[in-house]
């Protein structure tokens, strides 16, 4: 506490900012605040000029965030493709990676799920994994880039999400694809509709010419090479053509919603 | 008649007192901002998946976890990156470098090192730099050019994929991102040192003579 008491303004209760600030906190952040003791870094962040009640440096970080995302969204190309490389190329074992182990990963009975298609679209069928699977399909290999700085090469072979969009009507003019999964604590992720339309984003149903495996998203996954991995849901039980932003699981806890590659 | 000459002198005098201008001064110091938030970010960012067999400690680190540290990484880059051009446009455009970093000799930076090393070397005119600062200087600023193109390269190896390619690839473009920070905090140690050292220099940075 001694490095923290020196960091901190005379005359403002030191108690109180730091628990002001553990608030503002997302919850997984908040999690980690607590087990790492209060680090100069979480303090920084989350107090800033707070103090001074005009300023908040986390208000600041978000609004550079945002505007973030509009750079990001004018430096995509459509046309750009993400590099493709040999099948000698993929990383073996491909890594599992979330939130949770993967012994906790949702365990989907294929027969019994279904693909909910809902908002700006002509037909707002349900898709049975049957249906889907006989929708053509193409292959990709290319660089999976996880916001942590990982990157491994994967094969995943599905439809193109712009080919499905077309085939149900989407109004393409939406701002966004918003996906949920069947995570127990909901993950779901907008995806902004140029990159929806991009060539090789993809409705994912099989890894490295398998049906794609628990631990990568059974039965679908999105694959959008073009965005970092968290922005690449599995287990997804919806979409919905929207031109609402309704967040993310990610995103609401402040990786930047763009996050393109 | 003469009184107005003696105060052109004296004027004369006291600006080529000047080390610093103004512009190098400000430049300097924003800088060194930008850079103390990008490294503190970037080793919380590193924590994520580290490079080596080591992390650096929260007591260090900025954001708090890596979700906060890139909204600090990538707000803070734009404070480096408009800095950075406006120092290396008024660089060239006023040619201070072509003045205070060139010529770079091997011979010259050989003898001002052997200098150095035996406490030889004078700091007596601050306007002019020996070899070893020009080498130092004149490098630290391409070491901050790779730092950015490896770090865009980082950011975007899909839209900027000809210059991930250029550093090998994005895996080996993480590995060059992370040596030019090391490269980047091996010369804060010598240069703070120095200039707590040759306290003039600091004095020269901050009020500009």
């Amino acid at each position: 506490m001694g490095r923290l008491r020196s960091l901190l303004i005379p005359g403002v209760d030191k108690q109180l900012l730091v628990r002001d600030a553990v608030k503002a906190m997302p919850d997984l952040a908040r999690r980690r605040f607590i087990a790492s003791g209060a680090s100069f870094g979480a303090l920084t962040l989350l107090t800033g000029c707070d103090v001074s009640d005009s300023f908040s440096a986390e208000d600041m970080l978000k609004k550079i965030s945002k505007f973030n995302d509009g750079v990001q969204a004018l430096i995509f190309n459509p046309n750009a493709l993400a590099p493709t490389f040999p099948e000698s190329a993929i990383t073996k074992p491909f890594p599992f990676n979330a939130y949770y182990a993967v012994e906790d990963a949702p365990e989907i009975n294929g027969k019994d799920w279904k693909f909910e298609v809902r908002g700006l679209v002509d037909n707002k069928k349900s898709w049975t994994l049957e249906e889907l699977y006989k929708l053509p399909q193409v292959k990709q290999v290319t660089r999976h880039i996880c916001v942590e700085g990982w990157s491994a090469i994967g094969s995943w072979t599905g439809t193109p999400l712009r080919d499905f969009l077309k085939l149900v009507g989407a109004d393409t003019r939406a701002k966004y694809c918003w996906f949920q999964c069947a995570d127990s604590e909901g993950y779901n992720s907008p995806l902004d509709m140029r990159t929806a339309l991009h060539p090789q984003t993809q409705m994912t149903f099989k890894f490295g010419d398998e049906i794609l495996p628990r631990a990568y998203g059974f039965p679908m996954k999105i694959r959008v090479p073009t965005k970092l991995g968290f922005k690449n849901p599995k287990y997804v039980i919806s979409m919905e053509v929207t031109n609402d932003y309704k967040g993310g699981y990610w995103e609401d806890q402040g990786y930047n919603s763009f996050s393109g590659s | 008649m003469s009184s107005l000459a003696a105060s052109d002198e004296r004027t004369a005098l006291t600006t080529a007192k000047v080390i610093q201008p103004a512009w190098v001064r400000i430049v300097h110091w924003v800088n060194a901002v930008a850079m103390i938030l990008m490294i503190m970010s970037g080793w919380q960012i590193y924590n994520a998946s580290p490079l080596f067999d080591f992390r650096f400690s929260s007591s260090i680190t900025l954001g708090g976890w890596l979700g906060g540290a890139l909204l600090w990484h990538f707000a803070a880059m734009w404070l480096l990156m408009v800095n950075g051009l406006v120092y290396l446009t008024l660089g060239f455009a006023t040619g201070r470098f072509r003045k205070k970093l060139l010529p770079i000799t091997p011979a010259g930076v050989i003898s001002d090192t052997k200098a150095a090393l035996t406490g030889k070397l004078s700091h007596e005119d601050l306007t002019r730099y020996n070899y070893v600062q020009k080498l130092l200087y004149a490098g630290i600023i391409v070491v901050g050019v790779l730092i950015v193109l490896s770090g865009l390269s980082i950011w975007k190896p899909v839209q900027l994929q000809w210059l991930t390619a250029l550093f090998g690839g994005y895996d080996v473009a993480r590995y060059a991102h992370f040596i030019c920070m090391a490269a980047i905090c091996a010369f804060l140690v010598v240069h703070v040192a120095l200039a707590l050292l040759v306290p003039k220099s600091l004095r020269a940075m901050i009020i500009g003579h």
